[in-house]
């Protein structure tokens, strides 16, 4: 990156002008990412929502990405800010490979990040705000691991589970009544379904799967053996079996109450 | 005051191209040859740090003999080149022809400028493409031409002698452990014509592999995959569909 910075600074995304604006800019949004760890690795899910104010800008948005093989990048804010930065930071991590001969360290890569969404704080002041969720296989400690951000570049690692994004209160809720330390990749990949579904009945900005036009969440899994995203059909299988069960029981599994 | 000696241009080129000439034969030669799945490349190679052989794109390998410094810079120079153009346009917009020509250019200038030594590299860059007809294998001398090859090349030392006993015994449509057994045949031959032994540990081996899910291609056979490989080229040209099974697992 120090040589794009050099030779063409303004592919960077931290170094355009911006011209003054009254108000806010009216662009597409990213909704809700959640993340939760389980024995084996690291499962990050979307929704395929993108918002313009009242409006729906796409039905069928990707907004969980891959950064290399061992880590992927979830993102909730300004989409379009939001997939470059996605681009940028894979380039970054795949440069870096291929020069040193060596992947990073999960921190490094998250150190990364969190230095790219500080750049971008000008933006986030107007309204254009990029707040990705980062989740990695360690491979070094063997673990899966997610990584939250704020505006301001400000990196936090959480444990279990997490959630980014306007619906992110009502999944980290599902999400924590949920969430089990023995979970296997199954059960990992069903929660995090369930958490973007009660997203999506709370969260207006927020998409559940639609059945009619078969889009459904996007859900990744992360373990030793790399990074994998659930084909349509596999993540259609989930949300069907969750979309089943609600009719019965529209506000889903019932937690014990002691 | 003293008159510098005159000498002609034909004599400088001259001298330069001898001067990089014996730096590259100083070094080990390296075989890059197509396979039924992609590419490969063969080395020998004692040191485990410093790689002759590595990636630059999703479908593009690099090979070098000679320098290590020299190419080395070379080598950061055509990843930059091509993570640049990937991220300016689209992935698919890095080709081999591109960067061919770009490692041309600067070996090109470097070799007729005054000012510098010759680089004492010769450069493979090889793309893998969908199918074999859409592989590329292209070599660079130290002067900046650049030479279209297909099949098989050889680099380095005794590369013309390699060269030969290659273009005679290489096939298409050969199995990964076939190529590689041939490579170290080719590889192991001496200049008098004597065989000598190359261990598995003094080798580096890298594919270009097409059948790999992942859009980058390129991948380091090491430790007991290559062992395996070894074994199977060596117990022969047994049966053609175990060797088609080995590289098919090779993932």
């Amino acid at each position: 990156m120090d040589f794009l910075s050099a030779h063409q600074p303004e592919m960077l995304p931290g170094n355009r002008q911006l011209p003054p604006t009254q108000g806010v800019i009216e662009a597409p949004h990213g909704t809700t990412i959640v993340a939760v760890t389980f024995p084996g690795g690291v499962v990050l899910a979307g929704d395929r929502r993108a918002t313009m104010g009242n409006v729906i800008a796409q039905r069928d948005i990707e907004k969980v990405f891959p950064a290399d093989e061992y880590s992927a990048v979830g993102i909730a804010g300004t989409a379009g800010l939001a997939v470059e930065m996605v681009k940028l930071f894979q380039l970054e991590l795949e440069h870096f490979e291929k020069v040193e001969g060596a992947q990073l360290s999960l921190e490094g890569k998250a150190n990364r990040l969190s230095t790219m969404i500080r750049s971008n704080l000008g933006m986030a002041m107007q309204g254009l705000a990029v707040v990705p969720l980062f989740a990695g296989f360690d491979v070094d400690r063997a673990k899966g691991r997610i990584f939250s951000y704020d505006v301001t570049g400000g990196r936090s690692e959480e444990h279990n589970f997490a959630a980014t994004g306007s619906g992110s209160i009502f999944a980290r809720g599902a999400m924590k009544k949920l969430f089990r330390d023995d979970l296997s990749e199954d059960e990992a990949t069903t929660l995090v379904v369930q958490a973007l579904y009660d997203a999506a009945d709370d969260d207006s900005a927020t998409g559940g799967p639609d059945v009619a036009r078969r889009i459904y969440p996007i859900v990744t899994v992360i373990t030793e053996d790399g990074f994998r995203r659930l084909t349509d059909q596999e993540s259609s299988e989930i949300a069907r079996s969750i979309l089943e069960r609600r009719l019965e029981q529209p506000d889903g599994p019932r937690a014990a109450l002691l | 005051m003293s008159t510098p000696f005159y000498v002609s241009p034909q004599q400088a080129m001259a001298d330069r191209a001898e001067y990089a000439r014996k730096g590259i034969a100083r070094g080990r030669s390296l075989v890059v040859l197509q396979y039924a799945d992609g590419i490969v490349f063969v080395g020998e190679n004692p040191s485990r740090a410093l790689h002759k052989f590595s990636e630059i794109y999703d479908r593009i390998g690099f090979a070098a003999a000679g320098k290590y410094n020299e190419y080395e810079n070379l080598r950061i120079g055509g990843v930059r080149y091509a993570d640049l153009r990937g991220y300016t346009y689209d992935r698919d917009d890095v080709t081999a022809r591109g960067l061919a020509n770009v490692y041309a250019q600067t070996l090109g200038t470097i070799f007729s400028s005054a000012g510098e030594k010759p680089y004492e590299v010769e450069l493979v860059v090889a793309e893998v493409g969908e199918t074999p007809d859409g592989d590329q294998i292209y070599r660079l001398p130290h002067d900046g031409s650049i030479v279209d090859e297909h099949g098989s090349v050889a680099v380095g030392g005794n590369a013309e002698q390699i060269s030969t006993y290659l273009d005679q015994q290489h096939q298409e449509g050969m199995s990964l452990a076939e190529g590689l057994k041939l490579a170290v045949k080719a590889l192991s031959r001496d200049t008098n014509g004597t065989q000598r032994e190359i261990p598995a540990e003094r080798l580096e081996v890298a594919v270009l592999d097409r059948t790999r899910p992942q859009a980058r291609k390129f991948k380091r056979i090491v430790g007991r995959q290559l062992a395996r490989l070894l074994e199977e080229g060596g117990a022969a040209t047994e049966a053609e569909s175990s060797a088609e099974e080995e590289s098919s697992d090779g993932e």
